[in-house]
């Protein structure tokens, strides 16, 4: 058996409010191995976002231990931990999160530039990634000139581009119609299917149905974790 | 790397250009002003290096106090104290290179129907030697002029030009109180003293002449001022000693006795207004340091306001990947690139106004490598110095806090 791509054990995470400390996370374990599809679902205030911060290494846990492709994150510097949102990790944002004075190409580009990649190669990869997405043609346009659909495949390809082994989305889909839903889903499909490992939160069924495994959390805890009962994949896909 | 965050620091400065410009403008006047007072205060150094250069090195004036009568100063009826005979004597003294006894006043100058009043300077030969003054043209008076007391007479450039207009003075006539003076010699032009007076508005004539046909003094054999010369600066203390004593010892003072005469360090004088310019020279600068400072402020200001403002944007930028050292050099990069822009305009518009300066008012002013240079270095580190705590904050942004900023 590969060793899982995610490992977390006990993993707790306490938010400092006014009333007091608030437990979003209280002792979460879960694996996920290289090439899965999770959807990672639950009501809203579930802790999912929470979650989702402490994977992509944006947020340090209260307690318990995580393991991303085998290393133990508490242990990791700074800088290591941004190497690893740089190179292993990409992130897809409910909001999108696009600089709006970049043109989509810069946009894109930008991880190859934390990178050290020189010009010419971030452009080349940056073109190639958003011809990928489907907006080969639109390089030079400014995030505001295109649809929230566009916006988003534009963060799928920033996520994509310095080809990480794992893509984190928190409900990619939140802010788009059904229509550009099912889209951006399929292209998450595709991605999985050429191997990057996929977990995705959402908590609608539909889109949820895409991923082959559902998590389910609730009041900062798992309470389900099955594979996705019927398969629309396939006929969504194919 | 650098040329990718160099492009995004130029995106930034355009993006809010209004803010930027204001930002700049507190670096373009803090050097503008730097480069403007500088100019001005080496101009004036140099003015003064200039004058001090032409006045004579290593040189005294003595000045004569007055008879007293029977121990008491006399109210001003009395001669001079000083004697061409105490000019002889002091030029045997170690040390000294030239003396030279002096009568001068002002006179009016008659050239035909020309009229002018210049400094007229009775004087001996070493005169021209102790203050250095070259001929251009013609010869210098002698010795046996100063004896048999000749009207002969050395002009300067400015009192030539207007008695003699495009004229050639040497071998014309002119008259002092109607005695007839012929221009042996026309002098190198030397500018202004350190009291500002027009050097070379003057007449050089031999003492003697003037003592007997212009001045008219009725003490015969005493001068009202020596201008005595030290072989060296070196040498400058044990003259000043040794004149001392030889005056107090010829001119009969007991101990406790004041001076009947005062002593003129004109090296001295000459360091002090030196000193004078250099301290104005610094002061100018040091206040025009200040608007560089207020520049560096308003940077830092900006820079703070700015990163606040884009907290979301650094957020997005950890979380794709930017190390804290990238978030640090983006930000100084353009707190850097903001004073340096402002120093290059304020460097123009410094060395503009100097100029300008100079062609309205005619003062001197001198824009050195070394003041440009020291301007931009300044500007540089302004930027570095007070764009660091602003990128440091942004740097130090937790990436999660920074995401979730709005
Ligand atoms: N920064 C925070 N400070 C305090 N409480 C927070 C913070 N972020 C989230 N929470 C709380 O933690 C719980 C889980 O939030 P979150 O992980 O965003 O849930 P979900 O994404 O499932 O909706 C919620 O009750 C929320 O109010
Ligand atoms: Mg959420």
């Amino acid at each position: 058996m590969p060793e899982a791509i995610i490992r977390v054990a006990g993993l707790g995470k306490s938010y400092l409010t006014a009333a007091g400390p608030f437990p979003a996370l209280r002792g979460v374990d879960l694996e996920i191995e290289a090439g899965e599809f999770v959807a990672i679902m639950g009501p809203s205030g579930s802790g999912k976002s929470t979650f989702m911060n402490l994977l992509g290494c944006l947020d340090t846990p209260s307690s318990g231990d995580y393991f991303l492709v085998g290393r133990n994150a508490a242990q990791l510097g700074k800088d290591e931990l941004a190497a690893l949102r740089n190179l292993t990790i990409g992130f897809v944002f409910q909001g999108f999160n696009l600089l709006p004075r970049m043109t989509l190409e810069d946009n894109v580009a930008l991880p190859l530039v934390y990178a050290g990649f020189e010009r010419e190669a971030r452009r080349a990869r940056a073109r190639l990634e958003l011809g990928r997405v489907g907006l080969g043609d639109y390089t030079a346009s400014l995030p505001s000139r295109i649809s929230g659909g566009q916006q988003q495949r534009v963060a799928i390809a920033r996520a994509l581009v310095n080809s990480p082994r794992l893509i984190l989305a928190d409900e990619p889909t939140g802010n788009l119609d059904s229509h550009t839903s099912d889209e951006i889903m399929a292209l998450f499909a595709e991605l999985n299917r050429e191997g990057i490992t996929i977990v995705l939160v959402t908590h609608e069924a539909d889109i949820a149905a895409y991923a082959r495994r559902q998590v389910r959390f609730r009041d900062g805890l798992i309470v389900s974790d099955l594979p996705t009962p019927a398969p629309a994949l396939a006929a969504a896909t194919c | 790397m650098l040329k990718a965050m160099l492009g995004e620091a130029w995106h930034a400065m355009g993006a809010n250009r209004m803010r930027t410009v204001l930002t700049m403008l507190g670096m373009v006047i803090g050097v503008g002003s730097v480069v403007l007072m500088m100019a001005i205060g080496q101009g004036a150094q140099y003015s003064v290096a200039q004058t001090i250069s032409t006045m004579g090195s290593n040189l005294y004036i003595l000045i004569s106090g007055t008879t007293t009568a029977g121990g008491l100063r006399s109210g001003g009826g009395g001669g001079p104290t000083l004697t061409v005979a105490d000019a002889e004597a002091i030029a045997e003294l170690d040390g000294v290179a030239n003396v030279a006894p002096v009568h001068q006043g002002t006179q009016q100058l008659v050239y035909g129907s020309n009229n002018w009043s210049a400094t007229v300077v009775g004087t001996t030969p070493p005169y021209l030697d102790a203050r250095a003054w070259q001929i251009v043209s013609g010869y210098p008076f002698g010795d046996s002029d100063v004896r048999s007391a000749t009207r002969v007479a050395l002009i300067g450039q400015t009192a030539a030009d207007n008695l003699f207009g495009a004229e050639d003075p040497l071998g014309k006539t002119i008259r002092i109180r109607q005695s007839p003076f012929v221009i042996i010699g026309v002098l190198g032009k030397k500018g202004q003293n350190l009291d500002g007076r027009d050097q070379d508005d003057t007449l050089i004539i031999p003492l003697t002449t003037a003592q007997r046909k212009v001045f008219g003094t009725p003490f015969a054999g005493s001068v009202r001022l020596i201008m005595v010369q030290a072989t060296s600066a070196e040498a400058m203390p044990a003259v000043e000693k040794g004149m001392t004593a030889l005056l107090r010892q010829r001119h009969r003072l007991r101990e406790g006795q004041d001076n009947d005469f005062y002593l003129r360090n004109l090296a001295a004088a000459a360091d002090s207004a030196a000193e004078t310019t250099r301290v104005m020279s610094v002061l100018l600068g040091a206040i025009a340091s200040v608007s560089l400072l207020v520049g560096g402020i308003g940077i830092m200001n900006i820079m703070l306001v700015s990163v606040t403002e884009r907290t979301r944007e650094i957020g997005i930028r950890m979380a794709i990947g930017a190390r804290q050292k990238d978030i640090l050099a983006q930000f100084l990069l353009e707190a850097v690139m903001i004073s340096v822009a402002g120093c290059l305009i304020g460097l123009v518009l410094g060395i503009g106004g100097a100029l300008l300066t100079n062609l309205l008012s005619g003062m001197v002013i001198v824009i050195s490598g070394g003041s440009v240079l020291v301007a931009f270095g300044v500007a540089a580190g302004v930027g570095v110095f007070f764009g660091y705590y602003p990128a440091h904050r942004a740097a130090a942004l937790d990436p999660i806090e920074a995401l979730r900023h709005q």
